[in-house]
């Protein structure tokens, strides 16, 4: 199983903590979905919420903090450093917004944040696109994890680009990857671990489903499903029909 | 006659006022402000009486105790029945399925056909919902206690049965409790007239307007997981702002009479509860449903006080188990 800059989760569900109906919904979710590591955002909720941190540790799992609604590299990296301060751990979620109605990673401003979050020792897990020289770019800034979108934030449009992602997959085998963002159901939850991520991240589909711990428990077990298929060795497609059962020397007829 | 001293003067407290003094008696009522105001949550409120709506994201019981609001506030105060409103930018048309979908008692209409200051729009009224004025409500309540002869008073000593209906400030007796920030402004607009709330379905930057009268507006409100009571922030301003622009552009000409922030009071689940602590009931956990609760929690609590009756947001059992736990 793949390692997070030295930790090895059980599941590979990782869920975000905005748009609950309540924070007892939240938990439900979380205990539904099995999810070892929970996203954190930090600009809005945290906003002197004492509360909304003790519910969100009480939650028992790795917490991601992330710099979700940074449109520059200097806000991302300051948005990091409280971060750090507040929830004592090394990892973040690194998102820089480079385009305000697609939400599309700045590509440029995610390298250079990228740099200097690692060179002061952040573990840094980029959301980026599926851009095979981006992914590079982050690798060499330090990045040992790169989380590529399925979909921009919140559309539930699922694997936009399969070739893109199965390429950047099959670019980077040793690198622990997450599709995150976009996914809305499921079915596409299974795909993106069939073609051999490592973890999947979502927030919307969950929290604004008519019930959250129900969609969560589906996301899991589609999450589960493609993680076991993609180690059971899956067959190729192939157009020739193949019988199961062989039709020579069939003993009895109806 | 049984003793009741009731905490707090907002709109949960006056509530139960007014219900223990409908069944003949005369509880006092204690409020460091000496009355409602700006420094209680439901000062800020929008007012919507919105069962319905809120069913989207609520729990049953917010719903069905939420449908009693309109009856009983308009035996106390100015209620407006015309229904509310909800619309959904023409991109974000799955919004308001999905809405639909999950709420109850709405009928598709044209937006405009209800409210002629609205472009055409596909939309969802519920006509059984209602608003007031929450500011004037909590004064007709005030002057409805003092015309029977309960005045709030700023101290006194506790007699009797308390009824602590303090908000976030019981949090030293409720450990449970948390804040959610919310953020409101007022717009007064000459062009613009609305009969009715209306709810702007949005992906990022979802709004409600709750027409006032005289051209005021209050537009709100954001939910924020955070007891920060200070100003509205301009991001929060920028937000309300844009989503009322476009709803409609005559509010960019609007005068910004007013913006509020302030902390509601809510459990883990968003539900209230009526809790008992030896001889102190708490009322508390309203949420961002303070006036479409607050008649239902007050009958609860005054049928539990004069006929001991066990309401069924009570959780006293539960406490307890959690208190012996602690």
């Amino acid at each position: 199983m793949a390692e997070f800059y030295g930790v090895t989760l059980d599941s590979p569900m990782m869920l975000g903590t905005a748009q609950y109906p309540s924070p007892k919904v939240l938990a439900d979710a979380f205990a539904a979905s099995g999810a070892g590591v929970a996203t954190v955002s930090l600009r809005r909720e945290a906003g002197g919420g004492q509360d909304f941190r003790a519910l969100i540790e009480g939650l028992g799992v790795h917490i991601l903090p992330n710099t979700a609604g940074c449109h520059s590299v200097k806000e991302a990296v300051t948005t990091a450093q409280m971060a750090r301060e507040l929830f004592g751990t090394d990892w973040i979620k690194l998102e820089v917004i480079g385009h305000a109605d697609t939400l599309q990673p700045d590509p440029f401003g995610l390298v250079e944040a990228a740099r200097i979050l690692c060179s002061e020792g952040f573990e840094v897990f980029p959301y980026t696109t599926e851009d095979l020289v981006l992914a590079e770019r982050l690798l060499q800034a330090g990045c040992e994890v790169l989380m590529p979108w399925g979909a921009p934030i919140g559309t539930g449009l699922g694997l936009n680009n399969r070739y893109g992602l199965r390429s950047l997959r099959a670019q980077f085998p040793e690198v622990a990857m997450v599709i995150d963002a976009g996914l809305g159901m499921p079915s596409q939850a299974a795909e993106a671990m069939e073609m051999g991520y490592d973890a999947i991240l979502l927030n919307t589909a969950v929290a604004q489903a008519g019930d959250p711990a129900a969609m969560a428990r589906a996301f899991a077990m589609a999450a589960e499903a493609g993680r076991l298929a993609r180690g059971a060795d899956p067959m190729a497609p192939r157009d020739m029909a193949a019988p199961s059962t062989p039709l020579i020397g069939k003993a009895w007829l109806e | 006659m049984a003793e009741v001293t009731i905490l707090g003067a907002g709109v949960a407290g006056l509530c139960v006022a007014t219900e223990l003094a409908a069944r003949g008696l005369a509880p006092r009522v204690i409020d460091p402000a000496g009355g409602p105001g700006a420094q209680g949550c439901s000062w800020w409120a929008g007012g919507m009486l919105a069962p319905e709506c809120e069913s989207v994201t609520a729990e049953a019981p917010v719903v069905r105790l939420g449908r009693e609001a309109a009856d009983w506030w308009a035996r106390h105060t100015a209620v407006t029945r015309a229904g509310s409103l909800v619309i959904a930018p023409a991109r974000d048309r799955g919004e308001l399925d999905r809405f639909a979908r999950r709420s109850q008692r709405h009928e598709r209409v044209d937006a405009a056909a209800l409210e002629p200051d609205l472009p055409a729009h596909d939309a969802l009224h519920y006509p059984r919902e209602a608003h007031l004025d929450p500011r004037a409500a909590l004064g007709d309540l005030a002057r409805g206690l003092a015309a029977r002869g309960i005045a709030i008073a700023r101290d006194g000593a506790r007699r009797g049965t308390v009824i602590d209906c303090r908000g976030l400030a019981a949090r030293d007796a409720l450990p449970d409790l948390r804040g959610v920030r919310g953020e409101m402004l007022m717009l007064r607009s000459r062009e613009l007239t609305l009969a009715r709330p209306v709810r702007l379905l949005h992906p990022r930057h979802p709004l409600y307007v709750v027409p006032r009268g005289d051209g005021v507006f209050m537009l709100g409100a954001t939910q924020l997981e955070s007891d920060a009571t200070g100003p509205v922030t301009a991001r929060a301003l920028l937000e309300l702002l844009s989503a009322a622009y476009a709803l409609h552009p005559a509010f960019a000409e609007a005068e910004l009479v007013e913006t509020g922030a302030d902390a509601r009071p809510a459990f883990a689940d968003n539900l209230p509860r009526i809790r008992r602590h030896g001889d102190v009931i708490h009322v508390n956990g309203l949420f961002r449903h303070g006036f479409l609760l607050a008649p239902a929690l007050a009958r609860m609590v005054a049928e539990l006080v004069t006929e001991g009756r066990i309401p069924e947001v009570m959780d006293e059992d539960r406490d307890q188990r959690h208190v012996a736990r602690g």
